[in-house]
């Protein structure tokens, strides 16, 4: 790998934090955080699927933020403050969505499911947002189910969004 | 689909940029947001030897100063989004953030990347055109402002010179005439426009209407902005300038077709987004 021509290709140190944890590693600047946090951190519950930014499998949380796992590299996240379904599902972070995705039966076969959640999670969390069906469809509108169990999924967030007290941290 | 190997360089000043520039030529590829860029990596449509992550350089933010809208190159499309000074100040592209692809794509990419790639269906290049905005250069020379209308040459293609970097667009700020309109069909929102429009009248309200700028994406190797129909000319009739631009629409594009969408189809929804921007910009002032 390393050669003259990619003088440091074959590694370089990043410190950062997942799910609140500080973590150092060595990575290939070619590494997507996607792959880092599944191969390399064992973290596999954000999936990989289009691997070019159309299907937001591989959502995440970086500093705040939802972003795709597949368009950022591991190398970018110096210092970042990541999050993943793991990380939010133990912090109950996630809980009265992943309810309402089980009550909906809104996960199929379960593989766009992470993905769903991390990018419902932010429209609930994003304040004064409008959350009716239609821009419920816009929010998750990056992400694929090919199942095509949109419904179901639109009936979950909606339900959190219009519960009392069923705010999503 | 995995990225080739490449290097990776986070310099924290322009000089050093300009220095990686020099030492290596073709084979850099400036990273910023890198929303298209790791895209075409992980396609492997490209292979730089080395990428140089500006993020860490200082050109974000929004700035409101004499009439001007200054935004960093390193703005996101989301900061945009949410600004309430681009809202104030340039309507437009508060109107067109929405539409440039998804939420947590819009978190990481930015407004300099957007421009210094020129994708033809991408609406910054558009609303850059149709706003008439100064496009911020710097090179170890020094800075210069490119008019967008002569920033984009081309299939990706720019002005940009080997060397020379975005650092920031600058725009007139909106007057309280003036209007805008912003719309674009696609077979899902967020991807790739079959077609879009964005537009900026000014003077609707006031003195009649004096400029009328619309600037077709998604229908050309670049933006394509229409002839001025009412360059100076006040209060036209409103049915009598509709069937002027559906003509002038069908004398100046020429729409690439392409999987989903033929020539023809792409010329009937242009016309589509046009009667739409009259009825918007216009009609209602009526």
């Amino acid at each position: 790998m390393t050669s003259s021509k990619f003088p440091n290709a074959g590694g370089i140190l990043i410190k950062l934090s997942v799910n609140g944890e500080a973590i150092s590693r060595w990575v290939q600047p070619r590494t997507h955080l996607v792959d880092f946090l599944r191969e390399d951190l064992g973290l596999t519950g954000s999936r990989v699927a289009c691997e070019h930014g159309v299907c937001g499998a591989c959502t995440v949380q970086v500093d705040g933020k939802i972003v795709r796992g597949c368009l950022t590299l591991a190398v970018q996240m110096e210092e970042a403050d990541v999050w993943t379904i793991e990380g939010l599902s133990d912090a109950g972070a996630l809980r009265p969505l992943q309810d309402a995705f089980h009550t909906c039966n809104a996960a199929q076969c379960g593989y766009c499911t992470t993905g769903m959640l991390l990018t419902a999670n932010d429209l609930l969390r994003t304040p004064g947002a409008s959350c009716t069906r239609q821009a419920i469809r816009s929010h998750i509108s990056g992400n694929l189910c090919r199942c095509t169990g949109y419904q179901s999924i639109v009936d979950a967030i909606e339900k959190v969004a219009t519960s009392a007290g069923g705010t999503a941290a | 689909v995995k990225a080739p190997a490449f290097s990776y360089a986070r310099p924290h000043t322009l000089e050093e940029v300009f220095d990686l520039l020099d030492e290596h030529g073709e084979d850099v590829r400036i990273l910023a947001g890198g929303q298209s860029l790791l895209a075409t990596l992980n396609l492997r449509l490209s292979a730089p030897a080395l990428l140089v992550d500006i993020t860490s350089l200082d050109f974000g933010g929004i700035r409101h100063t004499e009439n001007r809208l200054v935004i960093g190159a390193l703005t996101t499309h989301r900061e945009v989004e949410h600004s309430a000074l681009v809202r104030q100040y340039a309507p437009l592209l508060a109107a067109a953030m929405p539409h440039v692809a998804h939420v947590a794509i819009r978190n990481r990419g930015t407004i300099g990347g957007s421009l210094a790639l020129a994708d033809p269906s991408a609406e910054w290049p558009a609303c850059a055109v149709a706003l008439d905005a100064h496009i911020i250069v710097q090179s170890r020379q020094g800075q210069r402002g490119i008019a967008a209308r002569e920033f984009f040459v081309g299939l990706y293609e720019t002005a940009l010179k080997p060397g020379e970097l975005i650092v920031g667009v600058e725009f007139d700020a909106a007057a309280p005439g003036d209007r805008s309109f912003f719309d674009e069909l696609a077979r899902r929102h967020g991807d790739y426009a079959a077609v879009g429009l964005a537009s900026h009248a000014r003077n609707v309200a006031g003195h009649g209407l004096t400029e009328l700028r619309l600037v077709f994406f998604g229908a050309g190797v670049a933006p394509v902005m229409l002839p001025d129909l009412v360059a100076n000319r006040v209060n036209s009739d409103i049915n009598d300038l509709s069937k002027k631009l559906f003509d002038l629409v069908d004398q100046t594009l020429v729409p690439p077709g392409d999987l989903h969408f033929s020539s023809a189809a792409k010329l009937h929804l242009a016309k589509v987004l046009a009667g739409r921007a009259i009825d918007q910009l216009i009609k209602v002032q009526e």
